[in-house]
């Protein structure tokens, strides 16, 4: 069994450097890698292009890394959360592209699943697919939108073991297993680390050959956006 | 003239017992609190799940269970979780039976603007395009006119197109309109208490009204 265990998240992210590409797991705030974001600011890299279906908020999250000009492209399908992303953005300090939000998480499969390209027809006939190659199937136009390409993907599990097999926990899953498959290196941190063995082969989300290196995090706060309860 | 809950009462009128079904932001997701007794449906949050249940009580909230919007929610029994690329694939494939989500403006061509106004900041497009795509069958819940009073329901869209010739049908305070193949808003119900005139006045794209217009029940 290869042994893919590091001592944390400045360990795991040691060599990403100035102008790398890196995806970042999550759904809002839901399941995103805490530890490695921490970390990153702490290092300090920037030029970096973000690939997350959200920018954070202001002081959670990628937002953090925002607030330090670490981001010079995110490339997401939702960034409403974030008033520092907004004044980067009308600035042009900070670059953005729009992606729907099944074209990225189809990307980043695609990416892990090793093909070029895939054709959706989310897009058609709107800006999106400006300068975009169209092609018809069966009477219906789709587009086509290329395999995502990062140094690093960074993906937050609930369980791990110290061969990279992971378990995700609840809507926490999200983008994490597609993005897993999709970096030249995957980094995963996770709430439980555990010995081979302890996971059940038959439960594994994203399969160890996809992890290049796992942690156990710590101190997770998990933060809530839009805490929601019913009156009973 | 309906009120927002009203609109959502009559859109849940149009769930048929064991859809699938994904809800949007906004009025759409007040529709899951009026499907008819009996109706039994599973609602999909295109952040990875099938089966949504509702807001939890107060103390038993789980950062790691959201839906779309980003609110706590819970799962129910037969509830099942998967990554995003699935999750879309179901929209893409047409598993998914019925799409309900707003819009500021639809043209009479059955075009949908959702996500951007030119000169404002712009927050993304989210599912929104992948939705509207694919969907087999998409109903509009929105108001008829804007703020200003003007019409929403146009011979074309003024703002950057989400998706074109994808809307089905539109629920409005005033009327409920399915898009014809031909073209133009075929008026279908009047809102209880509203005029063909005022429905006329507030529709700027080609009306069709054939017969006896019935006034919708709520």
């Amino acid at each position: 069994m290869i042994h893919k265990v590091v001592a944390n998240a400045d360990e795991a992210i040691r060599d990403i450097s100035n102008g790398m590409t890196l995806m970042l797991g999550g759904f809002g705030l839901c399941g995103i890698p805490e530890n490695c974001i921490n970390a990153l600011v702490k290092k300090g890299v920037n030029q970096l292009t973000c690939i997350s279906n959200n920018a954070g908020v202001d002081d959670f999250g990628i937002g953090l890394m925002l607030q330090n000009r670490q981001v010079k492209k995110m490339i997401s399908s939702y960034v409403g959360e974030n008033a520092e992303f907004e004044r980067q953005l009308l600035s042009g300090e900070l670059e953005v592209e729009l992606v729907p939000q099944g074209t990225l998480a189809t990307r980043c499969m695609a990416a892990g699943y090793g093909m070029p390209a895939i054709f959706t027809p989310a897009g058609v006939g709107t800006e999106v697919a400006i300068g975009k190659e169209i092609r018809n199937f069966n009477g219906k136009d789709y587009l086509m939108e290329k395999a995502f390409d990062a140094d690093f993907a960074i993906v937050k599990a609930w369980k791990g073991d110290s061969a990279g097999n992971l378990i995700y926990r609840s809507t926490a899953r999200n983008f994490n297993p597609v993005m897993a498959m999709a970096g030249k290196i995957t980094i995963a941190e996770v709430e439980h680390l555990v010995e081979v063995g302890e996971l059940d082969p038959d439960q594994i989300h994203t399969p160890g050959i996809y992890v290049h290196r796992i942690f156990q995090g710590q101190d997770y706060q998990k933060r809530i956006e839009q805490r929601t309860v019913r009156s009973i | 003239m309906l009120d927002k809950i009203g609109i959502a009462k009559r859109i849940a009128q149009e769930i048929k017992n064991n859809y699938y079904v994904n809800l949007g932001i906004g009025i759409p997701t007040l529709v899951a609190n009026y499907i008819p007794e009996g109706i039994n449906v599973v609602l999909q949050s295109e952040n990875g799940l099938l089966g949504m249940g509702p807001f939890p009580i107060d103390g038993e909230e789980d950062p790691d269970l959201i839906n779309a919007g980003k609110q706590t929610i819970t799962t129910l029994p037969g509830s099942s979780i998967f990554d995003s690329a699935m999750s879309f694939g179901m929209i893409r494939s047409q598993k998914v039976d019925l799409t309900i989500l707003g819009a500021m403006e639809v043209s009479e061509n059955g075009d949908i603007a959702n996500w951007k106004i030119p000169g404002k900041m712009v927050k993304g497009m989210g599912g929104a395009m992948d939705l509207v795509a694919s969907a087999k069958n998409i109903i509009v819940a929105m108001q008829h006119v804007n703020k200003a009073g003007e019409s929403k329901l146009l011979p074309e869209c003024s703002l950057p197109l989400t998706g074109v010739k994808c809307v089905k049908k539109i629920v409005t305070e005033l009327a409920v309109l399915e898009i014809a193949s031909e073209g133009g808003f075929r008026l279908l119900e009047r809102a209880p208490g509203v005029t063909i005139d005022e429905i006329k006045k507030a529709t700027a794209g080609k009306l069709i009204i054939e017969g006896e217009i019935p006034e919708m029940k709520i």
